[in-house]
This record gives structure tokens, sequence and C-alpha cells, in this order.
């Protein structure tokens, strides 16, 4: 819990998010505390209204150009309300054009030709008759393979001409024809011959000390915008890489066993969780058009300028020669980084056939090799005093990201209580599957459904209800307003009763847990705003829209600052020839983007005045810009559109870039409560989650409705996951059994609770508008929250994800050990 | 190959006699002949047989009749999305698994991707786009906006076409109605607890109408 900075510059393929605490700590050497020296003296409004400590103001050095402090949401026409989707119309309609939507004249269509073994030396690739196939206008055989991890000294393979497949989906070749079934037919016709190498899929396995090497030697992933991932500089024995003993300033601190030693209590349990997959609706991939002035593509990413980087790398092109596109995505939830591979193939292909290509990879390859989050074994040993002091805290992790790094599971461990003896260690295991990415929250899922179990099984031990416990060794003031208000909304001291109370099969629990997570901010994001003389308001940034709502946001702040509706002000977003724009990750855009957005409104208001003043021939200062109109002292008031037409010329406009946060250059934690509600079902098995009060902060909320919509996502992506989900690869063959959507199964509309959103407003005078995001702690707490709550209901505690009924039966002992798969 | 735009639109029964079914593929794509009533048509033509070329079929699609290629293969979300580009009909798994195709058959909602574009052929063909447009949203599109039934939006066309067929068997549903009718169509992000006011607010408002 100790100070660590959370700005990010931008650099060529450093975008990834793929382990947010890792990124976190690279970055933390980049900035300096030095306040600019064209900064003023402010006095800022700080703290969560209604709270213990409520709010109070504090002086802080802002930079000088910065706009005044946002008065609390209370007093504001538009920002913090419940705002409908700026594009919801389009979206509903079916007219938004997502890149999967694109058709360019002329367009053609690719396939991947896919690796059918899970580890092997290519020997040969014959594209001869796929190139003779009908329609064929380009095939592309793989020189480099994306987004995984790669071996640091080349000389410990044989050397081989093609990218080794390490595992089954990997792409190898790629053809592109004028219609997508031709496409298919010709992929099919490509002839891979392989020589196969020995391969393991399972974690437990790959650990052994004569297991298969995935490596035959250190290997690391490249810190890609495609999520590059684990720390660099950690050991490698075997398929083993790690330890990682955390960030260097909140990692192994005081003597853990002394700790122990001095605990009345103590909890010991190892926690398994599963790998799961982003299964976004739309896939990876990008529509290309190389043409001889530059490359255009139409990318399904969650960042635009990452994807422009990473082309521009590519093919040693000027980034201005890369434009990227991405006006809708279908979704990312952190595997939407970089190009990657449909998007170099994309435009390889495009370059070879003159041609627009569409590259979409089926649901198949989306689920074999885009990405997922690593699965995790977790040892956990926790000590507390008599009186429910945390005294020790000892976690060890393994988890597998397949072929790429990044499975550490310890950054709850680590930032979410005060514990004054804790020791971690992470491992990352190779296996032969398909790479991990950043998802929603790396990390995190995971060590909450650990942490918080052993949270909840300390508190029962030391005889203390466990949010006595929590508000004991939680030092978060967010945290602690949201246990009180979720306590309360849940009818928590009714509902909360001992383990295993009810007398029938069917037995109801209720259970509780917590979030933590960090805001990052990137310091490239930047917005243009201009008023035109006809009235009509635009602002234009890079940044992309992933389904989180910025497009809205952006118009909020624009209209407020102007005195308009956000209907009256036009989005313009996703285009990399606007200002830079930050990766949608790590909860990071609102962060970033909004402060950016406010300096731009704020500055081109002023210059909107001016131009006003001058034609109305009085001083600027006497001029107001409010609820649609512009009004002088002298009592003159005319419409917004109006004192537009007397400006000089066609436009104003001001391009502005975010600030640093003000203040000490600290680490800024995110929180979040859940509580949730369940029935289990001890005959079946069957777990339902029947309601969810969920209590979170992000700094000042933007958007009301928006902001429920991310959180009801977090909720129901945290109970697929805590009962449903599972990627599951044969051990015989290395191969996917469930690349689709009804085996790999995602939780649906019948399996919802009821569920219930509550935000606290958290004024932090951090930036011109405070805001932060909640995309990822909307996401932690869930899984461990329902895992709390069964062990209420039930009193029997569940070790292991997803908790299906197999291994409810198994753990109520109705059904033997070893019967689950 | 398909070659594109060969048949003359004009053609009275929406086939070309050029091509000719060969070897394995006629029992398959036969089937899809007979169901969709199209073998009686096509021998008027002298010709018993489509495929496997593209021959241009006519679908009634959004009140009007268009003139398509397709292939005895080609899926009814291929023929919507590749030649018709109306995209906002989405191909999510293209196996019958999460309902992003959604389209109505003569009012009933139907998986797009698991049904041949043949087979729709003298059916009713209705698509997101044609429920209403931006200008004129669907009340039902109208309430999906207002309650922000949506986030990224890829699942959103298929899960408006499954709400809207409800409201129209279903003018009354309750909550548990409308989580059955939506229980085929995936959301990633999350969204059915939205979708589902949307849809009861709807109800509401033309009860009170
Ligand atoms: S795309 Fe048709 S059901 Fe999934
Ligand atoms: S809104 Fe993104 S999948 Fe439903």
């Amino acid at each position: 819990m100790t100070p660590v900075s959370q700005e990010t510059q931008h650099q060529s393929k450093k975008q990834g998010v793929k382990d947010e605490s890792k990124t976190v700590q690279k970055k933390a050497q980049e900035t300096s505390s030095a306040a600019p020296p064209d900064s003023r003296s402010a006095e800022l409004l700080i703290g969560i209204p209604g709270s213990r400590d409520g709010v109070k103001k504090i002086q802080r050095n802002v930079p000088a150009d910065e706009p005044p402090q946002l008065p609390p949401n209370s007093e504001l026409k538009v920002i913090g309300k419940r705002v409908p989707r700026y594009d919801g119309a389009l979206k509903v309609s079916g007219a938004a054009k997502y890149p999967s939507d694109i058709h360019l004249p002329g367009m053609l269509y690719a396939r991947f030709v896919n690796a059918t073994v899970p580890h092997a030396k290519i020997i040969s690739v014959d594209t001869s008759a796929a190139e003779k196939h009908p329609g064929v206008k380009a095939v592309h055989v793989l020189q480099d393979v994306l987004g995984q991890a790669e071996l640091q000294d080349k000389a410990k393979e044989v050397p081989s001409r093609y990218p080794i497949v390490r595992y089954a989906g990997q792409p190898i070749a790629a053809v592109a024809a004028t219609t997508p079934a031709g496409a298919l037919e010709a992929a099919r016709l490509v002839k891979v011959q392989y020589e196969p190498k020995p391969f393991v899929v399972e974690r437990a396995k790959a650990r052994e000390p004569n297991a298969p090497l995935v490596f035959p030697g250190p290997a690391a992933e490249k810190a890609t915008a495609g999520g590059g991932g684990g720390a660099s500089d950690v050991p490698q024995k075997g398929n083993v890489r790690g330890p990682n003993r955390g960030r260097h300033d909140a990692g192994p601190k005081g003597d853990v066993e002394k700790g122990f030693a001095g605990s009345a209590a103590i909890v010991e349990a190892e926690y398994r969780t599963q790998v799961q997959t982003h299964s976004a609706l739309e896939t990876h991939g990008l529509v290309a058009d190389w043409k001889p002035d530059g490359l255009t593509v139409y990318a399904s990413t969650q960042g635009t300028m990452s994807v422009r980087d990473e082309l521009a790398e590519i093919f040693n092109l000027p980034k201005t020669k890369v434009r990227v596109f991405t006006e809708y995505m279908g979704g990312g939830f952190g595997a939407k980084f970089g190009a990657s591979n449909p998007g170099a193939v994309a435009a390889h292909l495009s370059k070879k056939a003159g041609a627009p290509v569409r590259m979409f990879c089926d649901r198949k390859e989306e689920q074999w090799g885009t990405g997922n989050r690593p699965d995790a074994h977790m040892y956990v040993k926790a000590g507390a005093s008599k009186d429910g002091t945390l005294q020790a805290l000892k976690w060890i992790s393994y988890g597998t990201a397949g072929v790429g790094t990044g499975a550490g599971s310890a950054g709850p461990a680590q930032n979410m209580y005060d514990c004054p003896n804790l020791l971690v260690e992470e491992y990352d295991v190779f296996t032969n599957a398909g790479p991990g990415a950043a998802m929603r929250a790396p990390g995190h899922p995971q060590g909450v459904f650990g942490l918080e179990q052993t949270i909840d099984a300390l508190a029962e031990k030391v005889g203390m209800d466990v949010l006595e416990f929590m508000d004991k060794n939680d030092r978060s003031p967010e945290r602690r307003e949201e246990r009180r208000i979720g306590a309360e909304k849940f009818g928590w001291a009714q509902k909360r009763r001992k383990p295993n109370s009810d007398p029938g099969p069917v037995k109801r629990g209720v259970g509780v847990a917590q979030a933590v997570w960090y805001r990052i901010n990137s310091m490239d994001s930047g917005c243009e705003v201009r008023i035109h003389q006809d009235g009509s308001v635009e602002a234009l940034s890079a940044v992309q829209d992933i389904g989180g709502g910025i497009k809205t946001v952006i118009a909020e702040i624009v209209a407020e600052e102007l005195g308009l509706q956000p209907r009256d002000i036009t989005v313009r977003v996703g285009d990399t020839s606007m200002p830079p724009g930050p990766p949608s990750g790590g909860s990071m855009t609102t962060t970033s983007i909004t402060p950016a957005v406010r300096n731009a409104a704020f500055k081109a208001k002023g210059r909107f005045v001016k131009e006003v003043a001058s034609a109305w021939r009085v001083p600027a200062a006497s001029l107001r810009v409010a609820d649609g109109n512009v009004s002088s002292d002298s009592g003159k008031s005319v419409s917004f559109k109006q004192a537009a037409g007397a400006m000089k010329t066609e436009t104003v406009s001001a391009t502005a870039m975010r600030s640093p946060e003000y203040g000490k250059r600290d680490m800024i934690f995110l929180g979040g409560v859940q509580f949730a509600e369940v029935a289990v079902d001890t005959e079946t098995g069957v777990i339902r989650v029947e309601r969810v009060v969920a209590v979170h902060d992000c700094g000042r909320p933007m958007n009301i409705l928006g902001l429920e919509s991310q959180v009801n996502g977090g909720i129901l992506q945290a109970i697929s996951y805590a009962l449903f989900e599972d990627r599951r690869l044969d051990q015989n063959t290395g191969i996917m059994v469930n690349p689709n959507m009804e085996e790999y199964k995602i939780i649906g509309a019948k399996d919802m609770p009821q569920i219930e959103v509550h935000f606290i407003e958290d004024y932090l005078a951090r930036s011109s508008t405070d805001a932060g995001g909640i995309g990822e702690p909307a996401k932690i707490p869930g899984a461990a929250a329902v895992a709390n709550a069964v062990y209420n209901a039930t009193g029997v505690r569940m070790y292991e994800l997803p908790m299906t009924p197999a291994r409810v039966l198994t753990a109520l002992g109705k059904v033997k050990q070893g019967g689950i798969a | 190959m398909s070659k594109h735009k060969s048949s003359p639109p004009d053609n009275s029964h929406g086939f070309s006699r050029r091509s000719f079914l060969k070897g394995a593929g006629v029992a398959a794509t036969g089937t899809a002949v007979l169901n969709s009533g199209l073998l009686g048509q096509a021998s008027e033509t002298h010709s018993n047989v489509i495929g496997p070329d593209a021959t241009s079929i006519a679908l009634n699609i959004n009140g009007s009749v268009k003139h398509v290629p397709v292939e005895p293969r080609t899926t009814l979300a291929e023929a919507l999305r590749h030649e018709l580009h109306l995209t906002g009909t989405k191909i999510v798994c293209d196996r019958g698994s999460c309902s992003a195709c959604t389209v109505m058959l003569d009012g009933m909602p139907v998986n797009s991707c698991t049904t041949f574009a043949l087979d729709a052929v003298d059916r009713k063909i209705t698509t997101i786009e044609g429920l209403g447009d931006p200008e004129h949203l669907h009340p039902l599109q109208a309430a999906f906006v207002e309650h922000d039934g949506m986030q990224c939006g890829y699942c959103t066309p298929g899960m408006v076409m499954s709400c809207a067929a409800l409201l129209e068997r279903n003018p009354n549903p309750a909550a548990a109605d409308v989580q059955q009718a939506i229980s085929g169509n995936i959301c990633r992000c999350g969204t059915y607890p939205k979708v589902v006011e949307a849809v009861l607010a709807t109800a509401r408002s033309r009860k009170g109408a």
C-alpha cells in the first residue's frame, strides 16, 4: 500500500496492460515528482461526501493553465447524471459499422492455416494448391508469431525455417480470396509437414522435473502492445519462471514466520482457479487496406495507437503512414491491444494482393490463441492476533499463461490489507497452450478468490464478523464507506447467519468480498475541441470506445463546460489522425482522457468568448457561457448558436493533453465491495446466485447509467467465472475441446441474479475531472463473494473454480473425490 | 467459385440454369432445396438442380425484394452480411449457440447462421435494419437506448430481435419471460439486466398508450 506513480508515457510497444501491477512498476521511474514551474497553488475539494470523514479543502499545486476544479456532482448539470449512450441509436438499429462490418470495394477475405499439433518443428509448408485455387489472390506464411513469449537464446533450439509450433491452433499461414468460402477452401489446401515434439498442457505436469520443455531455455515475452506479460529478470528452471517477489515497494516486508508465531489464529489453504477466455463477441481482426501512400486499417481494438505503432514497426513505416479507425468494436476485455497476428497478416496479404483484406478470426481461433486469463494455484497462509489484527500473510502462486507470461495473482495480497509481515512468490509455468493476455483486472479475480476466502475464514476463527475484521485491517476510506452502505442496502446484519443454518436440502447463505485496483493513467491522452460558426461543437481524439461509453462521457464534459447538452456535441473518436488517445485497459480510459477533454473544452471556450467579446465590443470577462446561452454583464443574452455566428473565422479550436495527476506521485487505489446471496441445492450441487449488491468508487462518477452497465458486466462475468467457464485442453492431443460458445459456457440471462449497484463520490483532487475507471474493480470480487456465500450456506468451503455441481457435491462429501474431471 | 451477379435479376424464378450439382454435394443441398420448396420452381425452368456455383435468388427482406447470388451452402447470415451489406445481423459463433445473428422469418426469431439462404425464399425476412432506423427507432429500440441495454453493442441487434419477437407473441411479459426469450442470446458485456428493464418498460408504455 505504498507509493508508486501510476502515470504511463506512451512508448511504442509499451501499451499493453497484461499485468497492471508490473506496468505500474515499470513506469514508476519515468515520472518526476517536481512540480512544473508554471504552476499555481489551488484550494481543492477532497473526500467522500456523506462518509465518516466527509469532504474538506486542501491546498495543491496544479499547472497554471488548468481549469478550476469542478464542484461536486450535485452542483453540475450533466456530469454524473444518467446520460443515454451517445451512439445508442446506431447500435440498436444495426447501423453502427463495426470493423468486421466494413466492406471496401474489391475487398478480399482471409483465413488462417492453424497448427493441428501442440508442439512441433515445421518441416515444410506447401501452399501451391492453395495458390491455384480459384479466387485466391495472396498467400502468406508467417515468419513471426506475435503475442507470446520467445526463447531468449535462439541457439538453444535447432534452427528452423518457420516459427516453432508451441500450441495447437497457432497460426502458420494465411490465404486471401475473393469470397469467405473460397478462402476457407484454399486454407484447407495448404499442406504442413510437422516434426512433432513432446508437449505438456497441464500446469501441474509442466512443473515436474522431467516434463517436456515448452521452451528449451529461458523465455520472455516482449512487451508488445498485444499484452506482454510477466516481470522481467526472473530466473527460469524447466518450464517454471520465478519467483517474482512482487513490486519493489509492495513486496516482501517484515518476517512472516515471526508474524505467524505471534498469531492467535492461523488459516492455511490452497485455492485453484481455471483458465478463462475473453470471448468477446467480435473476434480479433481487422480490414487492412495497403496503398502506395500508406496503410489504412479498420481494427477491432482497445488501442488504436498501439495497433498503429505495431504495424508501423513491422512494416518499417513512419507512424504518419498508418491510420487506424475504430469507430465501434465488439468487446475486448484486455485481449485486443496490438495489431496481433490477424492484423500483421492482413497487412501482408493486402500488400501482396494490392487489395483490401478482411481478416477476422473464427470462433475456434479466437478461443485457441487470442488470449485468456491464466489459471492459478495459490497457497495462502494468514495469521491474526486475538483482536483480529492481521499479523502475517504468505502467498505462493503458480499459474500458466500457456506460451505467454503474466500469471501472477498476488496483487490483492500486497495491496488490499495492512499487514506487517508479508511474503509473496509468483511463478509462471509454461505449457503448450494459447498465450494468456491481460483480462479485466489481470491476476486480481484469482487473487481475491484466495485472499477474501482466507479473510472470511480468519475472521470466523477469531470470532469476528468479517466486515468488522475488514474495518480493522483495511485502511481504504473508500471501502470503509462502501462496506457501510453495502451492508445496509444488502441487509447484512439480518441475513448473515451461522454457516449451514438452513435445515433443508436447499441452503441459503451470504458472503462479501472486496476489490483493489489502481488508478492508472496514460499521459498520451489528448483531445481537440472545435466550435464552429454555426454553433456546432465537436470533440476529437484517437481514443476508442470499447463499450464502456467514453464517447458519451466526452460529450458530457464538453457540454458541461460550454453550457450545452450532450446531444449538442459531435464526438469523433477511434482515428489515429486525431490527438492521441489512451489504450482502453486497466480501467484507464476515463481517468486518462477526461481531463484532456475538459482542458481542451475550457481552452476552446476561452477563445470562443474572446471572439464573441470582441464582436460585441465588451470585455471577455463580462461574458458567461451557460444554459445554452452567452450573456454579458450588460444584460445582452443570445443563444450559443447565435453567439457563434459572431465569430470572425469559421472555427475556434483548442487541443489539450492531460496534465500529470496533481499532488504527490503516490499510488492511488480504486476499491469496491460486493455482497452476494446464494442458494445451494445440496442434492444436485447447483448454486444459484440470487442477489448481488455492489458499491463502487471511481473518483468522480461521470455517467451513472453507463457505470451501472459496466458494474453489471463485471458481476455477470465474475459469476460466469465462478460457476461455468473453463477452458479445457485434451491432455492426450493438446487440443482445446471446447473452442466454441456452447461447451465453453458463458452465463446467460436465466442465470443472472438480481443486481443492485451503488456508487460513492470520491473527490481526490487529482485532475481537472477527477474521474476514474470502473471496468476492472467491477470484475474482481464477484467470484470470491459467491464462494464466501456458498460457505455461509453450507459450512463447506469451495477451493476450486468453477464451482460446478460435481465439485459442490464432492466438497459436500456426496460424491467421492476423483469422481470429477 | 462463385461468379456473382451472373444471373439476370429479372429471372422470374430467381434461378440460373447454368449451374448443376455434381457428385456428393447432391444429397446435402438437395435437402435444402426440398425444404424450401424450391425444387418445384427449379424444375419449371427445366433444371432440377442448383449449385454448387452461385445462383440468384429473390429474398423478401424488410418489405422489399432483393436478388442475391447464393450457393446452396450460403447461410442467410452470410447472404445478408456479405452480399447485401446488411451488417446489423452479426455472425459470432456461426453454429447456433449465441443468437447474435437472430432475424425474423415470418415473425419467428431464427438464427440466420444456421438457416440456408435458400430456405428463406418465399418467407418474410425481418432484420434489425427493418425494425427501425436511427431516426425512426422502434419503441423497443428506443427503450434499449434509454435503459442502456447495450455496451459494446455487438450482441445488441440479436438481442433486440429476440425481444421484439417476444413482444409480438406476448405483449405483456414478466421478467422471467424476457429472460427465457433471451436465454440463447449471449452477451459478454453483461447487459442482461438492462435488456430486461428495457423490454418491460416497452410493454408498460404500450399498455399505457
Ligand atoms: S452466430 Fe448464429 S447463433 Fe451464433
Ligand atoms: S453488449 Fe457487448 S456483447 Fe452484449
